[in-house]
């Protein structure tokens, strides 16, 4: 086991994809000599040149809509959208037509394309590159949408979709790819699509997340551990398909649970997550399911404002106290 | 244009023209017929007037080649060779069509024959055929790509996207227009700055670009044969604009009363069948009977597709849930 930042994963898994198969090739804004707006692609363009790294104009549509038509035609394009405020640029692509046409023609066409983008808030960067609209696109039948939280997920998911024949929105957080944790060593190492994470395990509450969220609950539990209360953490890891059986088993036993999210409440996934907790398992609820979500605000660029507008460990804890102690 | 003009084409290929145009007229005729009757939902959206287009473009492609159009597509997956029955089965949701029922008269599909789709969200496909160009690209194949699109796609920031990387990259796609002078129910010319040159509007691209007569199909397939021989070749994406006019309303639901008398009329004189007719009988290529017998064979095949398409099983309940995903079922899945 290797310790490696979240970077380092996704740089290596796509290294691997290049490598291993010949029908893979990278397009995206920047991700030639300039090595992606978040390094990811640094010296690729290097060495595998410009037939496999191509430096795409400022057009997300025709990004993610040359990688629908590539792979029509047989090739397993990964395309980058530079983070996923921009991916609304691209909606038509990705919910019209690459969600779409393996249903629409009947199973004649599929579409194997993988979409990376980067979500999240919290970098200062304003309210227009602060947003999370992973929960939109796991809303549209056809696509796949994942959310990996550590270097570990990065490698399992990330080679786990390359086997998938089907358009899939690889969502990492903006402020993830400077963190470390371990890497597999097996070449062979997957994690399921659709599986989601016991990442600590207590029988007082549920906390559920995904992306940087699953840490975040993480944090809580740690504050909550020294306070007596003990959470079972659940990692998502993916939006669609979406494991809710590990969600609900969990709230079997701890009667309680709480969904944390970043982007706003009204609207959000964490609604989603809430309506079928209650759906499987109402009579074992102790409490009402609860959420912590993003503000229902634009995010403010000042730092302590857009604090504020960010589930924290501290919010999280605060949230899982009042359900578990009432108060 | 003389016979002269066209030597390599016998008269059972300048026959065969004819016949695919009268077929896709009488097929959309039909349709119209089976939409009144309720067997056809939605939006129907006929090719009539606009024949020549398909069959003198997609005649000028190999079976390997890549085709991609938008909603209107009838007539070009019938110029591709899809049959009669499996398109009008589509087009009613049956089992039978081409795409299982789940696409409809928009989505029109044929992996057979590399027919990568009709797309109804307007301008969407010129991106997909960006892409399938680049996949050819890639490989170092020589196939084309031939997209259809309106005058009123070219307003979408989607054209401006597909355009530039086509020509930035030198893909083998060659951009056609059916310049048929209307959006939906708004005239290009009010919608539209460059409706009258339009095949300029690639010079910001530094594309190749050519108008031609839409409603002639000897033109529209001549053009097509250099332009198909030099984008194969390498020369990079092509843009074609034909000029055309669409002899129906926007859909089927569209009495297109919004349209000047005197340019419908105008019109429905350059309606291409009767002119391709008059051209075979004036070259002496074709007499009366030669026309009898293929009118008489499309009728026919008109009423079997009509039939076939009626009496075919609507899909299997359990059927709804197929080909959402290649590797997956979505049935069990919550989500
Ligand atoms: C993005 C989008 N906007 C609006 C529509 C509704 N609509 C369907 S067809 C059409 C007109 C398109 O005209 P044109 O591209 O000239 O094609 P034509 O129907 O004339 O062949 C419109 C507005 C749509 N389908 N997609
Ligand atoms: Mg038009």
């Amino acid at each position: 086991m290797s310790v490696i930042t979240y970077r380092d994963a996704v740089s290596s898994v796509l290294r691997e994809a290049l490598d291993e198969d010949e029908r893979v090739f990278l397009m995206g804004e920047d991700i030639g000599p300039y090595g992606g707006a978040f390094a990811v692609t640094k010296g690729f363009w290097e060495k595998y040149g410009q037939r496999r790294i191509k430096d795409s104009p400022l057009a997300e549509s025709v990004i993610v809509g040359a990688g629908v038509g590539a792979a029509m035609a047989g090739l397993r394009p990964v395309v980058e959208l530079m983070t996923i405020n921009f991916s609304l640029l691209a909606m038509d692509q990705i919910v019209n037509h690459a969600a779409k046409i393996r249903y629409m023609s009947g199973g004649q066409f599929s579409i194997p394309l993988i979409i990376r983008t980067v979500t999240g808030a919290g970098a200062s960067v304003g309210a227009t590159h602060s947003q999370s609209f992973e929960g939109w696109y796991a809303s549209v039948p056809g696509l796949t949408v994942v959310t990996p939280s550590t270097p570990r997920d990065v490698i399992g998911l990330f080679r786990s979709c390359r086997e998938l024949n089907d358009p899939v929105m690889f969502v990492e957080h903006i402020l993830l790819y400077g963190t470390r944790g371990e890497a597999p060593d097996s070449g062979d190492f997957r994690i399921p699509i659709g599986q989601a994470d016991l990442r600590r395990t207590g029988g007082d509450i549920t906390l559920c997340g995904y992306s940087r969220m699953a840490l975040v609950a993480e944090q809580a539990a740690e504050i909550l551990a020294r306070e007596g209360i003990e959470a079972d953490v659940i990692d998502l890891r993916c939006l669609r398909p979406l494991d809710m059986d590990t969600v609900v088993a969990s709230v079997k036993k701890t009667h309680r649970a709480l969904m944390v999210e970043e982007t706003t409440r009204l609207g959000g996934f964490a609604g989603e997550l809430v309506s079928q907790v209650q759906e499987e398992a109402f009579e074992y609820l102790d409490a009402p399911v609860g959420r912590v979500a993003g503000a229902e605000v634009p995010m403010p660029y000042s730092f302590p404002l857009e604090q504020l507008a960010i589930p924290s460990a501290e919010s999280v804890a605060a949230a899982a106290r009042k359900l578990v102690n009432g108060v | 244009m003389l016979k002269a003009d066209v030597p390599e084409l016998n008269k059972s290929d300048l026959l065969g023209f004819y016949r695919q145009m009268k077929l896709i007229r009488e097929f959309e005729r039909e349709s119209e017929r089976q939409y009144t009757r309720g067997n056809i939902k939605g939006f129907l959206h006929v090719y009539n007037g606009e024949e020549a287009i398909a069959v003198g473009a997609i005649n000028t492609l190999r079976p390997d080649d890549y085709i991609v159009t938008h909603y209107r597509d009838h007539g070009q997956a019938l110029a591709r060779g899809m049959t009669s029955n499996e398109v009008m089965a589509e087009l009613m949701g049956k089992a039978t069509g081409c795409s299982k029922g789940k696409g409809g008269s928009m989505h029109l599909f044929s992996s057979d024959l590399n027919f990568m789709g009709g797309y109804a969200i307007v301008g969407g496909q010129l991106c997909i055929a960006a892409g399938l160009a680049l996949a050819v690209q890639y490989r170092g194949d020589d196939q084309v790509v031939l997209c259809f699109f309106g005058d009123g796609a070219v307003n979408e920031g989607e054209f401006h996207e597909a355009m530039n990387l086509a020509a930035i990259w030198n893909l083998p796609v060659i951009f056609f227009c059916e310049h048929n002078l209307y959006g939906m129910g708004a005239s290009s010319k009010e919608t539209l700055v460059m409706w009258d040159s339009l095949h300029e509007m690639a010079a910001a691209y530094g594309m190749s670009r050519y108008e031609v007569d839409g409603n002639d199909v000897l033109e529209v397939r001549t053009l097509m044969q250099k332009i198909n021989a030099e984008v194969r070749a390498g020369s990079g994406p092509a843009f074609v604009v034909a000029r055309t006019y669409r002899l129906r309303g926007h859909s089927v639901a569209d009495p297109a009363d919004y349209r000047p008398q005197d340019e419908v009329s105008y019109w429905a004189g350059q309606d291409p069948i009767p002119r391709y007719r008059d051209w075979l009988t004036d070259e002496g290529i074709a007499t009366v009977e030669d026309f009898e017998e293929i009118d008489a064979s499309v009728d026919e095949e008109v009423v079997v597709a009509a039939e076939f398409g009626e009496s075919s099983p609507w899909p299997e309940s359990a059927s709804l849930y197929d080909d959402v995903y290649t590797d997956r079922p979505t049935e069990g899945i919550p989500a």
